[in-house]
Protein backbone atom coordinates (compact mmCIF):
# COMPACT_ATOMS: atom_id res chain seq x y z
CA UNK A 1 0.00 0.00 0.00
CA UNK A 2 2.70 2.46 1.01
CA UNK A 3 4.83 1.43 -1.95
CA UNK A 4 1.81 1.98 -4.18
CA UNK A 5 1.35 5.50 -2.79
CA UNK A 6 4.99 6.32 -3.46
CA UNK A 7 4.69 5.10 -7.05
CA UNK A 8 1.46 7.03 -7.54
CA UNK A 9 2.90 10.32 -6.31
CA UNK A 10 6.20 9.84 -8.12
CA UNK A 11 4.56 9.14 -11.48
CA UNK A 12 2.08 11.97 -10.97
CA UNK A 13 4.88 14.41 -10.15
CA UNK A 14 7.01 13.43 -13.14
CA UNK A 15 4.06 13.60 -15.55
CA UNK A 16 3.10 17.05 -14.31
CA UNK A 17 6.72 18.19 -14.65
CA UNK A 18 6.70 17.02 -18.26
CA UNK A 19 3.47 18.97 -18.65
CA UNK A 20 5.17 22.14 -17.45
CA UNK A 21 7.93 21.78 -20.02
CA UNK A 22 5.94 20.74 -23.11
CA UNK A 23 2.86 22.94 -22.71
CA UNK A 24 2.64 25.70 -25.26
CA UNK A 25 0.18 27.68 -23.20
CA UNK A 26 1.83 29.39 -20.23
CA UNK A 27 -1.38 29.27 -18.18
CA UNK A 28 -1.60 25.49 -18.58
CA UNK A 29 2.08 25.21 -17.71
CA UNK A 30 1.61 27.05 -14.43
CA UNK A 31 -1.41 24.89 -13.56
CA UNK A 32 0.81 21.85 -14.23
CA UNK A 33 3.43 23.41 -11.94
CA UNK A 34 0.85 23.62 -9.14
CA UNK A 35 -0.09 19.95 -9.64
CA UNK A 36 3.58 18.96 -9.66
CA UNK A 37 4.10 20.77 -6.36
CA UNK A 38 1.12 18.91 -4.88
CA UNK A 39 2.81 15.65 -5.92
CA UNK A 40 6.09 16.69 -4.30
CA UNK A 41 4.18 17.60 -1.14
CA UNK A 42 2.75 14.05 -1.14
CA UNK A 43 6.29 12.67 -1.38
CA UNK A 44 7.32 14.92 1.53
CA UNK A 45 4.48 13.47 3.61
CA UNK A 46 5.79 9.99 2.93
CA UNK A 47 9.20 11.17 4.15
CA UNK A 48 7.60 12.27 7.45
CA UNK A 49 8.25 15.94 6.66
CA UNK A 50 4.70 17.09 7.37
CA UNK A 51 5.56 20.70 8.08
CA UNK A 52 7.57 21.01 4.87
CA UNK A 53 4.72 19.53 2.85
CA UNK A 54 2.37 22.07 4.39
CA UNK A 55 4.76 24.97 3.81
CA UNK A 56 5.34 23.81 0.24
CA UNK A 57 1.61 23.86 -0.46
CA UNK A 58 1.11 27.21 1.25
CA UNK A 59 4.12 29.11 -0.08
CA UNK A 60 4.71 27.47 -3.43
CA UNK A 61 1.35 26.25 -4.70
CA UNK A 62 -0.47 29.05 -2.93
CA UNK A 63 1.69 32.11 -3.42
CA UNK A 64 4.42 31.45 -5.98
CA UNK A 65 2.36 29.59 -8.59
CA UNK A 66 -0.50 32.05 -8.14
CA UNK A 67 2.01 34.84 -8.75
CA UNK A 68 3.11 33.06 -11.91
CA UNK A 69 -0.49 32.81 -13.10
CA UNK A 70 -1.04 36.45 -12.31
CA UNK A 71 2.02 37.55 -14.28
CA UNK A 72 1.13 35.29 -17.24
CA UNK A 73 -2.31 36.86 -17.41
CA UNK A 74 -0.89 40.36 -16.89
CA UNK A 75 1.61 40.08 -19.74
CA UNK A 76 -0.84 38.34 -22.07
CA UNK A 77 1.68 36.87 -24.51
CA UNK A 78 -0.20 33.89 -25.83
CA UNK A 79 0.67 31.79 -28.82
CA UNK A 80 3.64 33.74 -30.09
CA UNK A 81 6.27 31.24 -29.05
CA UNK A 82 8.11 29.50 -31.84
CA UNK A 83 8.32 26.05 -30.30
CA UNK A 84 10.13 24.38 -33.14
CA UNK A 85 12.48 21.52 -32.36
CA UNK A 86 15.39 22.87 -34.34
CA UNK A 87 18.55 24.81 -33.82
CA UNK A 88 21.69 24.36 -31.85
CA UNK A 89 20.11 24.95 -28.47
CA UNK A 90 17.57 22.18 -28.92
CA UNK A 91 20.33 19.71 -29.74
CA UNK A 92 22.23 20.90 -26.68
CA UNK A 93 19.09 20.43 -24.61
CA UNK A 94 18.59 16.86 -25.79
CA UNK A 95 22.26 16.00 -25.26
CA UNK A 96 22.24 17.42 -21.73
CA UNK A 97 18.99 15.60 -20.94
CA UNK A 98 20.41 12.32 -22.24
CA UNK A 99 23.61 12.78 -20.21
CA UNK A 100 21.64 13.43 -17.03
CA UNK A 101 19.42 10.40 -17.70
CA UNK A 102 22.51 8.25 -18.29
CA UNK A 103 23.89 9.39 -14.95
CA UNK A 104 20.60 8.57 -13.26
CA UNK A 105 20.54 5.17 -14.94
CA UNK A 106 24.04 4.30 -13.82
CA UNK A 107 23.18 5.31 -10.25
CA UNK A 108 20.01 3.26 -10.39
CA UNK A 109 21.62 0.14 -11.82
CA UNK A 110 24.86 -0.03 -9.82
CA UNK A 111 24.55 2.81 -7.37
CA UNK A 112 26.62 3.14 -4.22
CA UNK A 113 23.82 4.63 -2.16
CA UNK A 114 23.36 2.22 0.72
CA UNK A 115 19.73 2.06 1.71
CA UNK A 116 20.22 1.26 5.34
CA UNK A 117 17.07 1.09 7.43
CA UNK A 118 16.30 4.71 8.25
CA UNK A 119 16.77 6.01 11.74
CA UNK A 120 13.37 6.83 13.11
CA UNK A 121 12.71 10.26 14.47
CA UNK A 122 10.32 10.23 17.36
CA UNK A 123 6.98 10.67 15.63
CA UNK A 124 8.44 12.18 12.51
CA UNK A 125 9.94 15.59 12.08
CA UNK A 126 7.96 17.42 14.69
CA UNK A 127 7.30 21.10 14.88
CA UNK A 128 9.14 21.29 18.21
CA UNK A 129 12.31 19.98 16.61
CA UNK A 130 12.10 22.62 13.87
CA UNK A 131 11.58 25.36 16.40
CA UNK A 132 14.48 24.11 18.53
CA UNK A 133 16.84 24.01 15.56
CA UNK A 134 15.71 27.36 14.17
CA UNK A 135 16.17 29.19 17.46
CA UNK A 136 19.46 27.59 18.52
CA UNK A 137 21.70 26.30 15.74
CA UNK A 138 20.25 28.35 12.91
CA UNK A 139 19.48 31.60 14.70
CA UNK A 140 21.80 33.74 12.57
CA UNK A 141 20.50 32.32 9.24
CA UNK A 142 16.95 33.09 10.37
CA UNK A 143 17.92 36.72 10.91
CA UNK A 144 19.69 36.87 7.56
CA UNK A 145 16.64 35.36 5.83
CA UNK A 146 14.51 38.08 7.39
CA UNK A 147 16.80 40.75 5.94
CA UNK A 148 16.79 38.96 2.60
CA UNK A 149 12.99 39.05 2.46
CA UNK A 150 13.01 42.75 3.35
CA UNK A 151 15.60 43.51 0.66
CA UNK A 152 13.72 41.51 -1.98
CA UNK A 153 10.50 43.33 -1.10
CA UNK A 154 12.25 46.67 -1.56
CA UNK A 155 13.79 45.43 -4.79
CA UNK A 156 10.42 44.40 -6.20
CA UNK A 157 8.93 47.77 -5.31
CA UNK A 158 11.80 49.63 -7.00
CA UNK A 159 11.65 47.38 -10.07
CA UNK A 160 7.90 47.74 -10.46
CA UNK A 161 7.92 51.53 -10.31
CA UNK A 162 7.78 53.39 -13.56
CA UNK A 163 11.01 55.24 -14.15
CA UNK A 164 10.39 58.65 -15.68
CA UNK A 165 14.11 59.28 -16.12
CA UNK A 166 14.53 56.07 -18.07
CA UNK A 167 11.59 57.02 -20.26
CA UNK A 168 13.23 60.37 -21.05
CA UNK A 169 16.53 58.94 -22.11
CA UNK A 170 14.97 56.44 -24.45
CA UNK B 1 7.13 5.28 8.00
CA UNK B 2 9.67 5.42 5.22
CA UNK B 3 8.08 3.49 2.42
CA UNK B 4 10.38 3.42 -0.57
CA UNK B 5 14.15 3.12 -0.60
CA UNK B 6 16.44 6.11 -0.71
CA UNK B 7 17.45 5.13 -4.22
CA UNK B 8 13.88 5.56 -5.45
CA UNK B 9 13.60 9.06 -3.99
CA UNK B 10 16.97 10.11 -5.43
CA UNK B 11 15.94 8.80 -8.84
CA UNK B 12 12.65 10.70 -8.77
CA UNK B 13 14.48 13.85 -7.75
CA UNK B 14 17.09 13.43 -10.48
CA UNK B 15 14.40 12.83 -13.12
CA UNK B 16 12.60 15.99 -12.00
CA UNK B 17 15.89 17.89 -12.19
CA UNK B 18 16.57 16.57 -15.69
CA UNK B 19 13.11 17.58 -16.90
CA UNK B 20 13.56 21.07 -15.47
CA UNK B 21 16.99 21.38 -17.06
CA UNK B 22 15.57 20.29 -20.41
CA UNK B 23 12.86 22.93 -20.11
CA UNK B 24 15.38 25.65 -19.31
CA UNK B 25 17.40 24.75 -22.40
CA UNK B 26 14.70 24.34 -25.03
CA UNK B 27 11.89 26.74 -24.13
CA UNK B 28 11.91 30.31 -25.42
CA UNK B 29 9.23 31.82 -23.21
CA UNK B 30 10.97 33.44 -20.24
CA UNK B 31 8.10 32.63 -17.88
CA UNK B 32 8.25 28.92 -18.67
CA UNK B 33 12.04 28.94 -18.37
CA UNK B 34 11.54 30.41 -14.91
CA UNK B 35 8.97 27.71 -14.04
CA UNK B 36 11.47 25.05 -15.12
CA UNK B 37 14.05 26.65 -12.82
CA UNK B 38 11.59 26.31 -9.95
CA UNK B 39 11.16 22.66 -10.91
CA UNK B 40 14.93 22.11 -10.60
CA UNK B 41 14.94 23.79 -7.19
CA UNK B 42 12.08 21.59 -5.98
CA UNK B 43 13.90 18.48 -7.21
CA UNK B 44 16.95 19.36 -5.14
CA UNK B 45 14.82 19.94 -2.05
CA UNK B 46 13.23 16.50 -2.51
CA UNK B 47 16.69 14.90 -2.47
CA UNK B 48 17.65 16.89 0.63
CA UNK B 49 14.55 15.81 2.53
CA UNK B 50 15.08 12.16 1.56
CA UNK B 51 18.73 12.18 2.72
CA UNK B 52 17.77 13.95 5.92
CA UNK B 53 15.08 11.35 6.62
CA UNK B 54 17.46 8.45 6.09
CA UNK B 55 20.11 9.98 8.34
CA UNK B 56 17.55 10.72 11.02
CA UNK B 57 18.69 14.32 11.47
CA UNK B 58 16.76 17.55 11.16
CA UNK B 59 19.43 19.54 9.37
CA UNK B 60 18.28 18.76 5.84
CA UNK B 61 14.71 19.63 6.70
CA UNK B 62 15.69 22.98 8.20
CA UNK B 63 17.83 23.65 5.16
CA UNK B 64 14.84 23.00 2.89
CA UNK B 65 12.92 25.48 5.03
CA UNK B 66 15.51 28.14 4.17
CA UNK B 67 15.53 27.13 0.51
CA UNK B 68 11.77 27.62 0.30
CA UNK B 69 12.09 31.11 1.80
CA UNK B 70 14.88 32.13 -0.57
CA UNK B 71 12.93 30.69 -3.51
CA UNK B 72 9.89 32.80 -2.65
CA UNK B 73 12.04 35.94 -2.60
CA UNK B 74 13.75 34.88 -5.83
CA UNK B 75 10.44 34.35 -7.64
CA UNK B 76 9.17 37.76 -6.57
CA UNK B 77 12.28 39.56 -7.82
CA UNK B 78 12.49 37.47 -10.99
CA UNK B 79 8.90 38.12 -11.98
CA UNK B 80 9.37 41.83 -11.29
CA UNK B 81 12.37 41.79 -13.64
CA UNK B 82 10.33 39.98 -16.31
CA UNK B 83 7.54 42.56 -16.01
CA UNK B 84 10.07 45.40 -16.30
CA UNK B 85 11.58 43.67 -19.34
CA UNK B 86 8.17 43.31 -20.93
CA UNK B 87 7.47 47.00 -20.39
CA UNK B 88 10.72 47.91 -22.11
CA UNK B 89 10.75 45.45 -25.01
CA UNK B 90 7.10 44.33 -25.35
CA UNK B 91 8.21 40.69 -25.53
CA UNK B 92 9.33 37.89 -23.23
CA UNK B 93 10.60 35.54 -25.93
CA UNK B 94 14.26 34.74 -25.40
CA UNK B 95 15.30 34.78 -29.06
CA UNK B 96 13.99 38.31 -29.49
CA UNK B 97 16.04 39.60 -26.57
CA UNK B 98 19.32 39.73 -28.46
CA UNK B 99 20.51 43.32 -27.97
CA UNK B 100 23.92 42.19 -26.78
CA UNK B 101 24.38 40.05 -29.86
CA UNK B 102 24.31 42.88 -32.42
Amino acid sequence: MAQFLFLLFAIFTVLCAVGVVVNKNAVNASICLILCLVGVAGLFVQLDAYLLAFVLLLVYAGAVAALFLFIVMLLDVQGKETFGLRGFRTIAGFVAFALLLAGIGSVALKGQIVSSPPVSLAGGAQLKLYAYQLFTTYLLPVQIIGFLLLISMLGVIVLSKKHEIAEDTK
Amino acid sequence: MMTASLNAYVIVSAVLFAIGFFGVLIRRNTLIVFMSLELMLIASTLALVAFSRVNGTMDGNVFVFFILTVAAAEVAVGLAIIVALFRRRQTVQIDQLDTLKN
